[in-house]
């Protein structure tokens, strides 16, 4: 079960015409797709569409009750592949994934898809993981649409835009027999908003009626001759379709000024920015609150393809035209380009002149940018203060820049990666530095501080992979790669294990099971420990890790023991045997854990039943605030505190209130041969009478010692200093 | 609301946008939903955005907020927020109201800062083996400065003692800044509204809306201190207290941290290891010099006396069994009455802790024979977990409290001796030629602390300072850079920045380097 629940939300799911949906975008996206008769919906969870997945996921009920088929597939390879459920029959597709990551994955299939194209509407959800809050490379998902030839919209970012680009894909995608990706944003995913409801609409055909009337047509699948019709089709049927109900349907929008002055100039930009271009134009006195604007605006709804001649048509009678586009290459810039040289239009075309080559497009870039270009193209439609800001920016105060340190994501309290790293750590100051490859997932917050453990990362499940060179049998060291539970299954196995056994490499592969999904919001995975009523569960690691043929493995139940993960690391760094030495370190997702557990402890204590937690504490006294325990964990609840004693000059380790008890602490203390001063509180609530009896036994003859030992002795209490 | 005033839509001016900048854990979604729903009530057309993905475990996360009153048509909103645009910047907590800043979203003039004053210490700042915590003054002092209103108190510690969060205490300092067009009242009914813990949720609301700001900011509270007090056998307090006045003749200055030095001192050990620590202190100040506040004396007080306590098994068993640890390891594990605490100690003796707590003689024994000692060292070396709420354990740990009429003949007291010995020599050797060196000396002996490696790896950062100022002394700047490679020292557990350092003052002294 995932981290995030929608249970509530879903419910709004059940709304229809007449009514207002108020939600975040993920769960609008989820009622249009119900609006507009979805046969088919599959993905793979990853930021910033984790939780679309997990509205799906919640929502199964409804969506069955429609006759809507869901899957979670198993990487965004499957999802993709999944769209050939709409290449002979007329039924509605949508999956969804991140990008560009998931593109990248998911390309082999999205490439044969658009070669056959498709008969039913099949669109790609795309979260485009760009710009700020981003976790993964920079890089634009319209290279893909380029070359597969598959349309690509960038709504407008309003939930009522957005609602109804799902029905326009759909349309555009059966109208061009192609399927079309539908670029969200991030901050569009988690955009609250409201839109005017409409009905849900059952599929026109379901899977399980093209299951019962199976079809198939030569002509559609990726072979030759076939494929190189499909080329020949792309551009001669498909593409002039797809123009031609953009330009119909009008999904491009262009906003005229009701100041006739600026009707020269003219901004054109992705329909995914025009909140951002709107405030800069109402940060510069040429827009209203509702988008009223002085400058003609060609909104792109549609970023792929261009539609030459409504951009002609508005570039017409204009000198100076602005292209406002995320990111590099500037596709679309070099496009409009063309299209005015072909035309011969004279019309100066600017983009990222007054732009930055590359980044995002935050509110202060759109403001300068555009600024920057009216005051070269029309300073007259500028209102003086825009012209000439009489306010110096603003400078931070010098000192506070010293203050304030970087506060990089990192492993949650209790996290069983942590030990994990804490061993790799104590076994580096051991047996030397390693050549360590990470992959992708929680476990790569190892690369920050106090770990700094690894030296790359190529992609999901790739861990093992990227460490392939690395296979020297005459090199005195063994390479270590790290890889995710998730990473694993989605393809892992393969790729970086499978490959291991046949290369015969001798390098050292952990693969830290923590049960979940947990990275992308703790969505279950074929061997989470859960019982999931609509998936298969429970399949170990350690099988199909034996059954690919890797004949050492070491499964560890409880990553907390750091002395069992490190001599088990060690072993295999030292191991005469040869081929892949397998380490899988087991433990759940603290994160999981808890919010499984404390409603349960919650209502147990409630309840007057016996029940026990675990806190670590710090004597303070025992302490000297060397920080090297610290060193060995960053976890969040380990943290500082300045005794008041003026014969201290540091701060001694503290543990805070949201500790859980994991057990790293001590283990830590015990295989780095710490200093003392942690102890582990196990506190019995609403104990047994034989717990009572046990401990007024024990704590009567404690306490009798230390009286008679506090009335031999100088007790000091308080302080004078 | 905003100074728009090249805006030509006067309606512009009343977009409301509001920032908030929190820890991942912090309850930022919920705070920012609660906005959502009070704008929604209050009449305003309302969007809410935030970053979602890795940024939620534990790092800084942005959420962003832009209200205008309700009309027939819908507002375009921005997505983030933009430096130099924000009204409303909610920081949950210190360095993040610092961050905001520093990314522009706090502007003099037009910001209200709510910002919580307490910290949450990121990796870099705790993993320091000195301090490496940001100064809160200064981080108070320049929030405040760059915001045109500023609501600043600790708003953790406000929930904490509500049972609820600090989503909860923020919400009320937004309701006690007052710059939302809105009444308490309505707050209090999204809150109600919510349906999940209620009752504390609005107790932390109500506890930082009706928040008495005696100061601008309250810095982090210290602990109250207790009145001192001694309680013992009649002997032994007539002892300290004739022991406690021959403090009254160290000098003013140096007064008050000799008394908490001689304290520490007695209770290490006994009332004649204080009379020892106060022989050290009275040949100090005989060194010493008024012209300079007696700043040998206050730095030997301190250091002396922490270099006695040394820290052996023989303390840690001791602390560990006393009455006053259980009392308070209850009330930092918030135990009701009727609770039972099980409690591990987890202990590593090594060869090396053991040789040292036998007798002087037999330890340096095993020390001189490499074989005898790994003998032990294997026997012994292992992690121990001792219950010290068992009898066993606790009486375990109570013999070995025993031993500490014992100490003086130990092993380790007479390497400990030795190393003051040679901190106080070396001092002493430079105060007639440079009193400021001397007491940089002194403070060196902050460099040793810790256990086993750490305890080992201080130990040579001390003697590389040390030898150090043989090169240094002389100079007029000696002192400084004693002070500068102690402060290096303490940057990292490897001791790069000192060697760092150390590298540049043979560098200008023109002293070659050592034969490796």
């Amino acid at each position: 079960m995932a981290e995030r629940s929608f249970v509530k939300e879903v419910e709004h799911l059940k709304i229809g015409a007449g009514e207002t949906f108020r939600g975040e975008g993920i769960l609008a996206i989820t009622k249009a797709l119900l609006e507009n008769g979805v046969g088919y919906v599959a993905g793979y969870q990853g930021s910033p569409i984790s939780h679309l997945m997990d509205v799906l996921a919640d929502a199964q009920d409804i969506l069955s009750d429609l006759g809507v088929h869901f899957e979670a597939s198993a990487s965004e390879a499957t999802a993709a592949a999944t769209l050939a459920a709409s290449v002979h029959y007329p039924i509605r597709g949508a999956v969804t994934f991140k990008s560009t990551v998931g593109t990248n994955v998911a390309s082999d299939a999205l490439a044969n898809l658009s070669s056959g194209g498709v008969t039913g509407g099949a669109i790609v959800i795309v979260g485009e993981d760009y710009g700020e809050g981003s976790s993964i490379m920079q890089e634009r998902s319209h290279a893909f649409a380029m070359k597969s030839q598959i349309w690509l919209l960038d709504p407008r970012p309003n939930l009522p835009s957005i609602v109804k680009s799902v029905g326009d894909a759909f349309a555009l995608s059966e109208a061009s027999n192609t399927p079309v990706m539908l670029q969200l944003r991030i901050k569009s995913c988690h955009m609250l908003g409201t839109f005017e409801a409409r009905d849900n609409r059952r599929p026109e055909m379901t899977v399980k009626d093209a299951l019962e009337a199976p079809k198939r047509d030569i002509n559609r699948i990726v072979l030759p001759p076939a494929s190189f019709l499909h080329e020949q089709e792309k551009v001669t049927k498909r593409r002039p379709a797809a123009i031609e109900f953009i330009k119909t349907q009008k999904l491009n929008e262009v906003f005229q000024a009701a100041n006739p002055k600026a009707s020269r100039i003219g901004i054109v930009c992705q329909g995914g920015l025009y909140n951002t271009v709107i405030r800069a134009l109402q940060r510069l006195g040429l827009s209203s609150l509702y988008g009223d604007v002085d400058i003609p605006l060609y909104v792109l709804n549609v970023t792929y393809p261009l539609i030459d001649d409504e951009f002609l048509e508005f570039a017409k009678d204009k000198t100076d035209i602005l292209v406002i586009e995320e990111g590099y290459p500037d596709y679309i810039e070099q496009e409009l380009r063309a299209i005015l040289h072909k035309a011969g239009v004279p019309a100066r075309l600017r983009g990222k002149d007054p732009f930055p080559t590359a980044g995002e497009m935050t509110g202060m870039v759109m403001h300068d940018g555009i600024r920057s270009f009216l005051k070269d193209s029309a300073p007259e439609i500028l209102p003086d203060q825009a012209l000439a800001p009489n306010a110096p920016a603003q400078q931070p105060p010098p000192r506070l820049v010293t203050q304030v340190p970087n506060r990089p994501p990192s492993f949650c309290v209790g996290c069983p990666e942590r030990p994990i790293f804490a061993a790799t750590k104590l076994v580096e100051q051991e047996l030397g530095q390693h050549h360590i490859a990470g992959d992708i997932g929680c476990h790569l917050f190892s690369i920050n501080a106090p770990f700094d453990i690894g030296a790359t990362t190529m992609g999901y499940g790739l861990g093992a992979a990227s460490a392939a060179a690395f296979n020297d049998k005459t090199a005195n060291r063994r390479s270590i790669s790290f890889i995710g539970d998730g990473g694993f299954w989605h393809n892992g196995l393969t790729s970086s294990v499978g490959n291991a056994v046949f290369n015969d490499n001798d390098g050292v592969i952990v693969i830290v099971d923590n049960y979940y999904s947990a990275a992308t919001g703790g969505q279950d995975i074929l061997s989470s420990r859960a019982e999931n009523t609509t998936k298969s569960t429970q399949h170990p690691i350690k099988q199909a890790i034996e059954g690919i043929g890797v004949k050492w493995v070491r499964q560890i139940d409880h990553t907390y023991d750091v002395g069992k993960v490190q001599a088990t690391l060690k072993e295999a760094l030292t191991t005469p045997e040869t081929g892949p030495k397998v380490i899988i370190a087991s433990s759940e997702c603290m994160l999981n854990r808890q919010r499984r557990e404390k409603p349960l402890r919650a209502k147990a204590v409630a309840e007057g039943r016996r029940i026990t937690r675990t806190r670590f504490g710090v004597d303070e006294d025992i302490c000297t605030g060397d920080h090297a325990c610290i060193r060995l964990s960053g976890c969040p609840s380990l943290s500082l505190k300045q005794l008041d004693d003026p014969l201290r000059d540091d701060p001694v380790a503290h543990i805070d209130e949201n500790c859980v008890g994991c057990g790293n602490c001590g283990e830590v203390a015990d295989a780095a041969v710490l200093c003392p001063s942690f102890y582990q509180a196990e506190v019995v609530s609403n104990p047994t009478r034989w717990d009572r009896i046990k401990h007024q036994l024990r704590q009567s003859i404690i306490t009798w010692m230390q009286h008679r030992q506090d009335k031999r002795r100088l007790v000091f209490s308080g302080s004078d200093a | 609301m905003n100074q728009n005033q090249a805006s030509p839509d006067p309606t512009l001016s009343d977009v409301i946008k509001i920032a908030i900048l929190a820890v991942g854990g912090q309850g930022g979604g919920v705070l920012t939903n609660w906005t959502a729903d009070l704008a929604a009530k209050g009449g305003y057309d309302v969007q809410t955005t935030s970053v979602a993905g890795v940024a939620q475990r534990t790092g800084a996360t942005v959420y962003y907020i832009e209200m205008a009153p309700k009309s027939d048509r819908r507002p375009v909103f921005a997505q983030s927020p933009a430096p130099g645009d924000v009204d409303i910047m909610i920081a949950a907590e210190l360095v993040e109201a610092g961050r905001a800043v520093l990314r522009g979203f706090v502007t003099p003039d037009r910001t209200t800062l709510i910002a919580s004053t307490h910290r949450i210490l990121a990796v870099s700042e705790k993993m320091v083996p000195g301090d490496g915590r940001s100064d809160v003054d200064i981080l108070a002092q320049d929030i405040q400065k760059s915001a045109l209103r500023s609501v600043c108190f600790d708003m953790d510690s406000i929930a904490l003692q509500a049972k609820s969060v600090i989503s909860s205490s923020l919400f009320g300092a937004l309701a006690k800044s007052r710059t939302l067009p809105f009444d308490p009242s309505l707050y209090e009914e999204v809150i109600r509204a919510s349906g999940r813990g209620v009752d504390q949720s609005l107790a932390a609301f109500r506890a930082a809306l009706n928040y008495e700001e005696t100061q601008t900011v309250s810095p982090p509270a210290s602990p109250k201190k207790g009145i001192a007090s001694v309680t013992g056998p009649a002997p032994l307090i007539a002892a300290w207290e004739d022991l406690s006045k021959r403090v009254n003749a160290i000098a003013p200055p140096a007064r008050d941290i000799a008394r908490a030095g001689l304290r520490k001192v007695v209770d290490y050990q006994d009332i004649a290891y204080g009379a020892e620590y106060l022989d050290h202190l009275f040949a100090w100040q005989a060194k010493d010099d008024e012209h300079y506040e007696f700043k040998l004396t206050q730095t030997a007080a301190k250091y002396i006396a922490n270099a006695m306590c040394y820290d052996d098994i023989i303390r840690v068993a001791d602390l560990k069994t006393r009455a006053s640890r259980n009392t308070r390891l209850r009330k930092e594990q918030g135990l009701s009455q009727d609770e039972i605490a099980e409690v591990t100690e987890y202990f590593h003796p090594r060869g090396e802790e053991i040789c040292a707590t036998l007798p002087a003689r037999l330890g340096a024994w095993f020390f001189a024979r490499p074989k005898a000692f790994a003998r032990l060292d294997r026997l012994v070396n292992r992690g121990r977990r001792i219950r010290t709420d068992r009898l066993r354990g606790y009486l375990l740990l109570r013999f070995l409290g025993i031993l500490k009429p014992y100490r003086r003949a130990l092993y380790r007291h007479q390497e400990e001796q030795a190393h003051l010995s040679k901190l106080l020599g070396t001092a002493a050797g430079y105060v007639k030629e440079d009193y400021a060196l001397a007491v940089e000396i002194l403070a060196c002996q902050r460099l040793v602390k810790g256990y086993s490696d750490t305890h080992a790896r201080g130990h040579s950062k001390f003697a590389k300072v040390l030898d150090s100022a043989e090169i240094l002394h002389g100079r007029e700047d000696a002192s400084d850079w004693i002070s500068r490679l102690r402060a290096a020292a303490l940057k990292d557990e490897a001791g790069q920045e000192l060697d760092g350092a150390i590298k540049t003052v043979r560098s200008f002294t023109n002293t070659p380097e050592p034969a490796a």
